[in-house]
Parts: C-alpha cells; structure tokens; sequence
C-alpha cells in the first residue's frame, strides 16, 4: 500500500580482542496509510554481510595498527561487493579496551569518515551495552514479552550489561570482567594478567603473576569470582568491595530497578556460557574466556532467571551498531533538508522544570545555560532536547516557540543554527510558530520523536521518504 | 428480555451497593491489588501509587470511565500484574478486566456502559456557542431542522439552509485559496476538544506560506460533504472541514479534516483526502494543525486531493 526504501547500513566493531563488520539493509515504509498523518517507521532489518570475525590488530599494548584495521574494513567492503558510496548510514564502534587506547579516537574518526557520508562513530560502555542488547535480541524479547531482559555482553575486556523493560533502557553499566583479562601459554604461563584481574585474584588470595605459570584450579578460582562479582551486579548477592572496583570508568552503575525476569548473554564469551567449548580444551583461544563462561553456566545467572539465547552472541554488538543505531524521527517535522547532514552535535536537555518554564515562554533561563553549555563546549552549536507534551494547547506551543527563539537569538552565535528536538509528536507545530521569530539567515530544525539526554551527541542525516523523516543517531563519544 | 428501565434500576442499585461499601480515602479497593495469600514471588503494588482521580473522597462516586480507572486492571490474581499493566497501556481494548462466571463483572458492565453513555451525549450534545463564540466562529446550519433530522437524514446534512446560503455569501470572501469549516458531524465534543488548537495552526501555517484563506465559521448538523456546496457558493480553491467523527467505546472526541481540491457538489468521495484520529490519543490537534496547512500548500501546487493527488 505504501511506498518503500531501503538504505544500507553499515556497522564496524573494534572490540578488545575483535573487529567485525556487517552490512543491514532497513526498509522504511509510511505504515499509517493514506487517511492520516504519515508515519515512517523501519520496517525491516536484514543483515546482508556479514564479515569473518578478525583479531583486533595493535601496534603496541596502547595502540591500535589503524592502518591494519583501515584495510580489514576495505577487504570487507570489496568482499561485500559495496562501495563506501553506497552506505546511507551506520556506526563505527569501538568497545572495551581499544576505547582506551591512546589512538582511539584519531582510528574511529578516520574510519567513519571512510565508511561513508552518514557513518557515526560512537563510543562510551553504556551506549555499547544498549547496542549490543538490540544486537542479541533482549530488547526485542523484553518488548514482545512485556517483561524485564538483561543482557550481559561479555567481550574480551569488558561486560556490558543493559536491563530493558518493555523495550525502554531500564538500567545500564559495564564491568571490566571478560575473557581475555588473562592470557596464558599452552603451558599455563601467564602472559599478559590485566589490573582488573590482578583486583580480583589479589582479593581471592591467589599468587597470579605475568610470566609464571599457574594451574586450572587457580583459574577456575578466578572465574568463579568474576562470576560472582557479575551476580553481585544483578542482585544475587549483597555488593562485595570488588564490584565497585571493577566499574568502567565512564559508566554508569548497573542497577536493576525492578526485578530481572530473563537474562541473555552476548559476546565472545557468550557460546561458552551457553555450552561447553567442543574438543575439551579448557582454553582453546589461550585466555580465560572458556573459564568464564563455565564459572558462569555453574553460577547462579543461569538458574535464577528465565535464561535466554538471542539470535546473535559474539556478532551482538556489530549487528547492533549496522541496525539499531540509526532511527527515525518523527514524521511530521520541520526541517529544511540543505541543513543536513550535521555531526557530533552536543545535546543540551532540559530539565522537567526549565521546560516548564520555557512552555510559559521565559527565554532568560535558558539563554542563560545555552550560553554556559556553549562555554563548556568546544562546539559552536547544540541541539536543545525536551521531552515536551503529548497533547500541548495552541497558546502552550506559541509560547515555547517564542522563548526558544528568543533564547536562540540571544545566546547562539550569528549563524548558527537552533536545532530542537522533542520526544513527543510537536514539532512540526513548534517549528511553524517559532520560524517566523527568528532573525532571517537564521536557520533552523524542529524533530520530534527523538529521545536524547544531557552529555549525548547526535548525528542527523538528510532527510528521506520526501523530507518526512529524519535519520538519526543518538550516541556518546566518551573515551576511556 | 430486560428492558431499558428495569436495566438503569439495577444498575442504580448496584452504584447505590457500591458506594454504601466505599471504604476511607486512600485504601484501593480489594480489585486493585494483586491477590496473592502466599506473598511469595507477589509483584509489588501496581505502579507503586493510588490512581490520581481513581480514589475520590468519602462519598463521591469515582469516574470509573477515567484513564486512570481504565487502567488498573480487575482480573483477579494475574499471574504477572506488571505484565498485565504493560499491556494494557499497549491498547485501548478491555483486556485484563477478569470475569465472573460467564459473564463481565459488573464494573467492567458499568464502564461500557459509561462509555457508550459519553459516546451518545458527544452525538446529541450541541456545541457550547461560548465555545463558537471564543473561536470566532460564526454559526450556519443546515437542511436539518433538530438533532434527529441530523441522525436519521445525511442527505439534508450535506445542503445548506436557505439561511445559511446567504449567511455565507454575505459574510465570507469569495475566491480564497483555502476555505476552513468546522462542524460537528456526529461528535460535538471531538470539536470543543480539538478545533481550538488546530484551526489557530492551520491559519498561522497558511498565513506563513502567503495563501490566502477565507472567514471560517461553523456548520450545524453538518456532514462532510456540506464542504462540496461551500466551495462552490464561495468558488474556493481548497476546502478543508474539521468534523467530529462517529464517537466509538474508544474515544468520544476524535476529529478529522476532509480536504478537496476545487470540490463540486456530488462529486466522487475518492476526491478527497483525509487527516483522521486528530483527539488527544491519536495526532494532537496543534500537531494535525500544522501538518494539514502544509498539505493544503501540496494541493494548491499539484492542483488535485484525495486519489489524485496520491498518484
């Protein structure tokens, strides 16, 4: 009945100890039909490619070999048979460790820039929690099941843990628990022993040291208390000193608000978790992931809640980054199209109060944090994000409109755009009674249906079906 | 069979029953919480606080037709109560009210009832003239002479009165590019919910693209197709009519725009292209306001509405 497109996606992981990619094709299409207002949503996502899984290639301890990582992403575009031409949009992610990399930023910058016009770059723990959580199915589970989901995406460095509830980010965090922690020689030599892990096999009294040889059982002893430390997390025990060391810096802390009905895991430690590595050998890829995963099978996360597998476990993150990172804004917006595309802009939210406020049409206040934010900033724009109102009246919207533009005229820098978003279907009215109050040459956008908090950046592609509907990503640039 | 009074005599005996049981402020009614007698695995309290207007003071009845009645479910003992909660703020249909034998519980009776009473009062209640009034309206009716006309004669309430025909003609400017109506159609109160906000925005928005747009004004006993003979008696480009739609068990106050491009009187319904379910739980009306100035601009351009203009 309604016309459909389909833009590829791209989606590139650097993870700790991999790198992946994958190709998505997501279908858009107007579902409302012809007797009311348009609304185009992503109707599909299909993943079209998928890349071998490399090992993340480094120069040294701190540096990722951007170079090498550059030609993975090329071998993988020419096998996919794509060009970087034909993306319309997607995400680089990079997860666990080699966010922490003193190069981290300069590769992801330089690959997005590769991977075509509208590919974002995206980092920070809890951004990667919630990707990967999309990735392996827990959110879409949570969603259809009306019911809470954990999913714990344990990598090589990292776990990132996000909890949904019917489909809304109820909780979110990471822990430096993973895999790879350790790394041994066939001989059970330790070759590489991360802090995390000296943390925890320090307080379980456990003599582990880089370049001596250990056994299976101080192993096994080390994973049972990785283990532990993550049922900690989800409430299965009291919170021990261990789990808030082995927070990631830049997270937030898990916390359940309600109680977790199914738990998921991704990751490459995931298919150990779920069942015993094939051939016996207790550590097959020369780390601790095995370990871990059966310290986990043993543990208490598989027996006190409903234990799910998602469709994707150690390509969860990546298949998130191609299909779930980009989303549409609402479809009755107002936007003029040779605004965008537009990257890396800060998000500034107001507060239920400062909202409140500005509903009643006083611009000083938020001029005034629009002035701060831009001083704390080293961009010379935002995005001013509120939830605004579900049914708002005509004089409510007149106002809101003219302290925006007012607040814009006074605090943005000539030129500059003022660019609004809103959770709530109002933007095409708050853009039609605020435009005729801003200074020509002042250009400016009005999405709804977009969901961004305080510290977020957002990425807006140009507009597609007709310029109804915006491409956009929501997303955190923070470095370990 | 029962007949209508012997079914408002029950039922007044049993609100009568109700409220003689009516327990102090604050304590929800048995129905309200989960019954669970072991406590164990019992989800917490729903929501976690009373329903703002579903505990009314000593002595008053409760709205039970309210959205927050609604939404507390009355099955007893679900086996997830927070499930049960989620899902029913996925959708208007009553799901989640239990049974008694059978048969509906009587609160479930009485709500149906309650909605199908409000459904009833948005047909047969007039628009508050206030409210025309405030908006600047002025008031033409049509061929139907009272309520029932309207009801039972749809023909009569697509053609003016003779009255109203020289009302029009002498209070509205002839030759506009767009031309705004609003009626009540079979639901009064979709109009004083909705028309307040959405004509200012469509006016600002038509304003703002430079179309001129003539003196809008309000139809009585009107059907969508009265817009037909409007344009014609006024040679309109674009007519647009805001009307209340047929009122359901759902929503009393839903409202559409039908819009038409150089519309004629007896035209094929196919002409015309609709923006429906503008209430405060489908499209807001500041919302549907600016999205259909916007598409008045699209009809002016591609010269063509409805079938046409999807092509």
């Amino acid at each position: 009945m309604a016309e459909e497109k389909a833009i590829l996606s791209v989606g590139i992981d650097i993870g700790t100890s991999t790198t992946q990619l994958v190709f998505s094709r997501l279908s858009m299409e107007n579902t409302s039909g012809y007797f009311t207002v348009p609304r185009i949503s992503i109707v599909d996502k299909e993943v079209v490619y998928r890349s071998a899984i490399h090992t993340t290639p480094l120069r040294t301890r701190t540096l990722i070999d951007g170079e090498a990582v550059r030609r993975i992403v090329e071998a993988e575009f020419e096998k996919a048979g794509f060009t970087p031409a034909d993306t319309g949009t997607g995400a680089v992610i990079i997860t666990g460790e080699s966010a922490r990399k003193e190069n981290a930023a300069l590769v992801l910058r330089e690959l997005s820039g590769f991977a075509g016009e509208f590919v974002v770059s995206t980092a920070g723990p809890d951004l990667e929690a919630i990707i990967a959580g999309k990735g392996s199915g827990a959110w879409q589970y949570s969603q259809e099941m009306s019911c809470t989901a954990v999913n714990l995406d344990i990598g090589g460095g990292t776990t990132n843990l996000v909890m949904f509830d019917c489909g809304r980010v109820a909780a979110k965090g990471c822990l430096d628990i993973g895999g790879r922690l350790v790394r041994l020689e066939k001989d059970l030599t330790v070759t590489y022993l991360s802090p995390a892990a000296g943390l925890v096999a320090q307080s379980l009294g456990l003599p582990l040291r880089e370049g001596e040889r250990t056994s299976l059982e101080e192993l096994r002893g080390l994973c049972r208390g990785m283990a532990q430390v993550l049922e900690e997390c989800l409430g299965l025990w009291e919170a021990g000193p261990l789990l808030e060391r082995l927070q990631t810096p830049g997270s937030s802390l898990f916390r359940p608000p309600k109680a977790i009905q199914a738990v998921f895991f991704s990751g490459g430690v995931a298919d150990s978790v779920y069942q015993p590595p094939q051939g016996g050998d207790p550590i097959p890829y020369g780390d601790i992931g095995a370990l871990l995963g059966e310290a986990i099978r043993e543990g208490r996360l598989c027996s006190a809640f409903r234990l799910q597998r998602g469709k994707e476990t150690i390509r969860a993150t990546v298949v998130g980054a191609g299909s779930y990172a980009t989303s549409l804004s609402g479809s009755t917006i107002d936007c003029p199209g040779e605004l965008f595309p537009l990257k890396n802009v800060p998000v500034l939210k107001l507060s239920p109060e400062e909202q409140e406020a500005a509903f009643r049409g006083e611009a000083a206040p938020m001029a005034e944090r629009i002035r701060w934010f831009l001083g704390q900033s080293d961009s010379p724009r935002l995005v001013i994000a509120m939830e605004g109102e579900k049914n708002p009246s005509y004089p409510r919207v007149k106002a809101l409109a003219s302290a925006l533009a007012a607040a814009a005229e006074e605090a943005l820098p000539p030129g500059e755009p003022l660019l609004a978003v809103v959770r709530e279907d109002m933007a095409k009215a708050l853009g039609q009674a605020a435009r005729p109050l801003l200074a020509s040459g002042r250009a400016a956008a009005f999405l709804d249906g977009i969901q961004a908090e305080q510290n977020d950046y957002m990425d807006m592609g140009r507009p597609l079906m007709d310029g109804l509907v915006v491409p956009v990503v929501v997303k955190t640039l923070i470095f370990g | 069979m029962l007949d209508q009074r012997t079914i408002d005599a029950m039922a007044e005996e049993i609100i009568r029953r109700m409220e003689g049981e009516r327990r102090p402020s604050g304590t929800p009614a048995p129905s309200q919480r989960p019954h669970r007698e072991d406590g164990a695995g019992a989800a917490p309290p729903p929501g976690g606080q009373p329903p703002s207007r579903g505990t009314p003071p000593p002595g008053e009845l409760e709205d039970i037709a309210s959205r927050e009645q609604r939404a507390i479910p009355t099955l007893r003992e679900p086996e997830d109560y927070d499930a049960l909660i989620r899902m029913k703020g996925k959708t208007s249909a009553r799901i989640g009210v239990g049974r008694c034998g059978p048969r509906l519980l009587t609160k479930t009776l009485l709500t149906l009832r309650a909605d199908h009473a409000m459904a009833r009062d948005a047909v047969f209640t007039d628009v508050d003239p206030a409210f025309l009034e405030r908006n600047g309206l002025f008031s033409v009716q049509t061929r139907c002479a009272d309520k029932n006309t309207h009801i039972t004669r749809p023909d009569l309430g697509r053609q003016l009165s003779d009255e109203g025909v020289k009302t029009i003609l002498e209070r509205c400017k002839k030759g506009v590019q767009a031309q705004i109506i609003v009626s009540d159609g079979l639901s009064s109160k979709a109009i004083e919910a909705n028309a307040q906000d959405a004509l200012p925005a469509i006016q600002e928005g038509l304003r703002q693209r430079g179309i001129s747009v003539g003196t809008p004004f309000f139809v009585r006993f009107g059907r969508v197709a009265v817009e037909d003979q409007v344009a014609e008696l006024l040679d309109a480009e674009v007519v647009c009519i805001l009307i209340g739609e047929r009122p359901g068990l759902a929503t009393a106050e839903s409202m559409s725009a039908y819009l038409c491009y150089r519309a004629r009187v007896g035209q094929p319904e196919a002409r015309r292209t609709v923006v429906s379910n503008i209430h405060s739980g489908g499209i807001s009306a500041v919302e549907a306001g600016a999205y259909i100035a916007e598409l008045i601009q699209k009809i002016l351009a591609a010269k063509a509405s409805g079938v046409e203009l999807q092509k």
